[in-house]
């Protein structure tokens, strides 16, 4: 046992650094074929992400990179594809925005108010899904795209200027009321050229949730049927797991967690939900990192990093004259490359234990030749 | 012994997240993305809207117009595009390089940069900025280039009330939020201050934050288009950037008499849309290029640069009615009408809504 945990290891560190270099590689074909200099290319991007203000934009993308994949890693791990991630925390920051904007409390209790309705309005709208799911078999694929649609129609109802938008005089945005600064999540400052800059607070918060789901899947009785479920309906049900209830609150908990992935940024820059401007897309990015990060906490930690350093550092392609697509590109490429070496080092550490295990059975064997003879 | 190690793991998560994310700003703390700060003189810097260059519209226009005043001035510039889905401080990551590259003046095409140009007109204090069709940016080195899009929309309101068989006539908008409904409102009250029996079928392509969909997709336009031919539209005003290409080409192949109306530019001249340029009645202008023109010339030349809310109206030329097509100059009752219209809204006899 203590002797293979090596392999594993360096297994597991094979998988993604092949990824990545694959990628690098397929990359850098592309961009030779678009009639540029790759190394140029990467070299431009490194440079530009050597930049303080540019690391702090770093940091704050990989922390709502981080919420939305671990939102969707938790469905993943009970076999559940949440697809709504992405209507479900748009609908979410909107409510809790249209919510804390209403309100007017003292500072802690004012954040914690948010944070309980998007949560709530996460885990609502995905309980939809879960619902039909468990007691009419209707896949939660289907329902959770369909879903997003209807939050997307939802959102451009509710903020209509006689329900909850309001339009600033002058301006073409529709947003919800603005929040008071008691509800404005305290940042880390960093000092650029005299420019003060904010790593959002929710780093720890996004860190937390890490940790958390770390510690219910691995040493929570929950944690364990998720994972027997996961991997085995069946199974799970022999052994006396209620798989019904299971979806119900794995779906439950991803669309809750999905509902924080849009208060960084309302609570720590914007303090409103604009119709026009909030980001959207940003929970089909977490399926693409939960995926690179193969589910795990720590894996999704590198992914969300990773993807938000092209994500940032592809804008200074574009300023000198590439392509910026070109990051675009090496995201799908890593999340392609990653899904291929996991299943290549699989298949050859399977081979490796199988030949390991054989190898001992024809040393015992030769050992004692009679009581296998016998 | 346990919990020794369950508490040992997660240390050593925690610290793994942390270290890995404090690491990368540790680095370089202090220094930013770039070291050179230059005066000034790297010329114009131009931030588009979804889309780019190439959308034959808002941006295109844009663009020609930066293009314009490089010539004229002999400076150099640059144009930088946004990706699909972005949050606010993409756009001010964008505006920020620009700025501190050099360029001066830096402009933000489209109502998606307004808050992002407030923020870092501030850290830039020596660089002039301007963002079209944004009024609510206060600074001493914003300028706000807006449009009276209610007033041409209103004007084309009158010739599609007057050239409609049917008495119904359409509105295609391309996504619903108040931009767009600036041109349905004056478009609406166009065509029923001319002649009241007008019905106006009204459709939007998408709702925000769709707006690819709405704005960059000419099957949803053609498909919107066919469904008021259906109903019996016969002049259908379409504001929806690229994807009204796709219902000005239905419109034309449907076999009926029918018209369609254009928007930002004079569509009847626009080159990719020349087969079908017979049906295009007028366009509701939109002059980004004149008003882009304007505000570099007032930051290069003049040295004064534009600042505050700059309205570009049917009074100063800012946005018009296009006189191209035939059908509609030959017409000299329907010019008449839609000229004595015009003035009524200069003067202010006409007050035209923003809201439908």
């Amino acid at each position: 046992m203590k002797k293979f945990d090596k392999d594993r290891v360096i297994l597991g560190i094979a998988a993604p650094v092949l990824a990545v270099v694959f990628a690098m590689v397929l990359s850098s074909l592309i961009v030779l074929i678009s009639g540029k200099n790759p190394f140029d290319a990467f070299r431009l991007m490194f440079e530009y992400a050597q930049g303080a203000d540019v690391q702090v934009l770093i940091l704050n993308r990989a922390t709502v990179y981080y919420i939305a994949a671990i939102a969707v890693a938790i469905g993943f791990r009970m076999n559940l594809f949440n697809i709504g991630v992405d209507g479900q925390y748009r609908l979410a920051a909107m409510l809790a925005a249209a919510a804390g904007g209403a309100m007017h409390l003292p500072g802690p209790l004012h954040i914690l108010m948010i944070i309980i309705t998007a949560i709530a309005v996460g885990g609502a709208w995905a309980g939809v899904a879960a619902l039909l799911k468990v007691r009419r078999g209707v896949s939660e694929v289907v329902s959770t795209i369909m879903l997003n649609a209807i939050a997307t129609s939802l959102i451009a109802y509710l903020m209509h200027t006689d329900i909850l938008g309001r339009q600033p005089p002058g301006s073409n945005n529709v947003t919800t009321t603005p929040l008071d600064d008691t509800a404005w999540f305290p940042g880390i400052g960093v000092d650029v050229d005299g420019q003060r800059m904010e790593v959002y607070g929710f780093i720890f918060v996004a860190a937390a949730l890490g940790v958390g789901f770390h510690y219910m899947l691995s040493r929570t009785k929950f944690g364990f049927d998720l994972r027997a479920a996961g991997a085995s309906d069946s199974a799970a049900v022999a052994s006396g797991v209620n798989t019904k209830r299971m979806v119900l609150i794995s779906m439950l908990l991803s669309g809750g967690l999905a509902g924080l992935i849009g208060l960084p940024q309302l609570l720590g820059e914007t303090h409103s939900y604009g119709l026009v401007d909030f980001p959207a897309g940003i929970g089909f990015t977490g399926i693409a990192i939960a995926l690179l990060g193969r589910n795990s906490p720590v894996g999704i930690a590198f992914g969300a990093l990773l993807w938000a350093f092209l994500d940032r550092s592809a804008p200074n392609l574009d300023f000198n004259g590439y392509e910026k697509e070109i990051a675009t590109i090496m995201q799908g490429l890593i999340v392609i490359s990653v899904v291929v070496a996991y299943e290549l080092v699989r298949r050859y550490g399977l081979r490796r234990q199988q030949q390991q295990v054989g190898e001992q059975l024809a040393q015992a064997a030769r050992k004692n030749p009679e009581e296998v003879a016998a | 012994m346990r919990r020794e190690l369950l508490l040992r793991q997660v240390t050593k998560l925690a610290a793994v997240t942390l270290v890995g994310a404090l690491a990368l700003t540790a680095t370089a703390c202090g220094g930013s993305s770039s070291s050179s700060k230059s005066s000034g003189d790297k010329g114009v810097g131009l931030a588009f809207d979804v889309g780019g260059r190439g959308d034959n519209s808002f941006n295109d226009a844009s663009y020609a117009g930066m293009q314009k005043a490089m010539d004229e001035f002999h400076i150099k510039g640059k144009s930088l595009t946004p990706r699909e889905g972005e949050s606010e401080d993409d756009k001010v990551q964008r505006l920020v390089q620009l700025a501190k590259e050099g360029y001066n003046p830096v402009v933000g095409v489209g109502v998606v940069y307004s808050g992002a140009v407030k923020k870092v007109s501030q850290q830039f204090p020596k660089t002039s900025f301007a963002v079209i069709d944004a009024a609510d940016n206060k600074g001493p080195n914003i300028a706000n280039l807006v449009f009276t899009e209610e007033q041409s929309s209103y004007l084309v309101g009158v010739a599609a009330a007057l050239q409609t068989k049917t008495n119904t006539v359409g509105f295609i908008g391309g996504v619903k939020f108040p931009l767009i409904q600036k041109f349905e409102a004056g478009f609406v009250q166009g065509v029923h201050d001319t002649n009241p029996k007008v019905k106006v079928l009204v459709k939007y392509l998408a709702s925000p934050p769709n707006f690819s969909k709405g704005f960059g997709d000419p099957t949803e336009g053609a498909n919107a288009a066919k469904g008021q031919l259906d109903s019996k539209a016969d002049v259908i005003y379409s504001a929806a950037g690229a994807s009204g290409d796709g219902a000005i080409k239905v419109i034309s192949q449907s076999g009926k008499t029918a018209w369609a109306i254009g928007v930002d530019k004079d569509q009847y001249k626009q080159p990719s849309l020349a087969p079908y340029k017979k049906i295009i009645l007028t366009s509701a202008m939109k002059d980004a290029e004149g008003a882009v023109y304007n505000f570099v010339k007032s930051v290069v030349k003049d040295k004064k640069p534009q600042v505050g809310v700059v309205p570009h109206s049917l009074s100063d030329g800012g946005v018009d009615y296009a006189k191209s097509n035939p059908t509609l100059t030959d017409n000299k009752a329907a010019v008449d009408k839609i000229e004595a219209a015009k003035k009524k809204i200069i003067n202010g006899e006409i007050k035209v809504r923003t809201t439908p």
